[in-house]
């Protein structure tokens, strides 16, 4: 096969990326809520999973957003050196305009000073790599109000600089969110880095399919292990009780400085938007 | 109108009534200056996406954003019930005492709510789309009571079971 030489994706490619994240939930995320929903107990929890079910069927047969909060669309482009960045920019932000009149989105961006509402502004991240690649995570706000980042040791949680104090951040940041944005949640975990590094590396797992597997050995054993652990809190969908209070956890790593040990925690609502072009 | 007053928390209610969506900017407003409409009224945690009056996607925001606003507006206006997700703190359980309810509507599940849900007018257009304060005329749509007037919300059980399961997985 030849090798596809890389091109700009046009502006309706991405009207139609974007339309696609904001109506369709990925198949792996919907394959773990029914899968939750055969194993839930509590009423109200299967209640709950049942609409969020309607729901998914209704955005998809009528092609509109999942939910009203649209998110901040967030692009993750891998590119080599043959691709203008700034044509491709210019295509995101034609496409983000025509993408909120037609879907139609929320104009969710806000000036934070005169609280004046500016349409949607698009976050956007570049990778150098051999093969292009777009991904789209439209983020909600309220399970972004929920992430977090933690420092070890700490104290209160009695927790160290071991694979035990990261379980307790995780575990803390759960309770702490309780039902605030929105459960079943997806869950992004980066250890180590720096301050920066931990807040995009744990967004970025969220592009993880939910199905694959850690090629570390160590962070899959953690991954599956959290999970089990979370959802003995049995904070439930939407926060009213049931054993589904997290779908996935996916964890990734990067070097720390000695003397820091930062864990990030991206958390995701069920309503995980994300496609790729 | 329904009697709030009588529900109990777990109840699930179908509701057809007037709504009044309010974010964080509406709620500054609501308190800051006088607008009657929404006495006895019921307040949505809501950003709806309505386009040429046809409300698209309205499920509910986050409620605890709005906790330190929400005693006062209840006493201002004598708010008969708030619908939101996520569940508000204990000074707006007291506040509710005797006089309304809090109810939960599913996060994220935008078009269940939408479909059931028509304009009636639009309040405050310069706040934006989300901040806006939308009356609604809704018909049938589902919801759970999840503080009652009674003193009594699901999350506080919720937390305090979870907070158990906590201290002893720390403990380990």
């Amino acid at each position: 096969m030849q090798p596809v030489k890389n091109t700009i994706p046009t502006t309706e490619a991405i009207v139609n990326l974007y339309t696609r994240c904001a109506t369709e939930l990925p198949g792996d995320v919907c394959e773990k809520l029914r899968k939750s929903l055969e194993k839930e107990e509590n009423d109200t929890a299967k209640y709950i999973l049942n609409t969020i079910l309607e729901n998914i069927d209704l955005a998809k047969k009528e092609s509109k957003p999942i939910c009203q909060d649209t998110g901040t669309p967030i692009f993750y482009i891998s590119s080599d050196n043959t691709i203008s960045l700034d044509e491709i920019k210019k295509h995101i932000e034609t496409a983000t305009k025509q993408a909120t009149e037609k879907i139609p989105l929320r104009p969710n961006a806000a000036d934070p000073i005169v609280g004046t509402n500016t349409g949607n502004r698009p976050i956007i991240h570049i990778e150098q790599s051999d093969r292009f690649k777009i991904d789209l995570l439209m983020k909600g706000g309220g399970s972004e109000n929920i992430s977090a980042i933690y420092t070890l040791p700490d104290a209160k949680l009695n927790a160290n600089k071991d694979i035990e104090g990261i379980k307790r951040c995780v575990l803390d940041a759960v309770f702490r969110a309780q039902g605030k944005g929105c459960p079943p949640y997806i869950i992004g975990v980066a250890i180590g880095g720096n301050i920066e590094q931990v807040a995009h590396l744990s967004k970025k797992q969220l592009l993880r399919n939910l199905n694959d597997r850690n090629k570390d050995e160590h962070l899959n054993k953690m991954e599956t292990e959290l999970l089990e652990t979370i959802n003995k809190l049995k904070i439930g969908p939407m926060g009213l009780g049931g054993k589904t209070t997290a779908l996935s956890v996916k964890i990734a790593k990067s070097h720390r400085h000695p003397a820091s040990y930062f864990i990030g925690i991206s958390f995701s609502c069920w309503a995980l938007r994300r496609q790729s072009l | 109108m329904i009697d709030f007053t009588k529900l109990n928390v777990g109840d699930r209610i179908q509701l057809s009534a007037k709504l009044f969506t309010a974010r964080d900017r509406a709620h500054v407003y609501l308190l800051d200056n006088n607008f009657d409409k929404i006495k006895n009224s019921i307040i949505y945690h809501c950003g709806p996406i309505i386009k040429d009056n046809e409300v698209i996607a309205a499920g509910p925001t986050t409620s605890s954003r709005l906790n330190p606003y929400t005693p006062k507006l209840i006493e201002k206006y004598n708010i008969k019930a708030i619908i939101g997700k996520g569940g508000m703190d204990s000074s707006v359980l007291n506040a509710m005492k005797g006089k309304a309810i809090y109810a939960s509507a599913v996060g994220g599940a935008a078009l269940v709510y939408a479909k059931n849900m028509t304009v009636k007018k639009q309040h405050m257009p310069e706040f934006g789309m989300p901040e806006a304060i939308w009356e609604l005329d809704v018909k049938d749509i589902p919801l759970i009571v999840t503080m009652d007037s009674k003193g009594n919300s699901l999350y506080d059980d919720i937390l305090q079971n979870s907070k158990k399961v906590l201290e002893t997985l720390m403990h380990k």
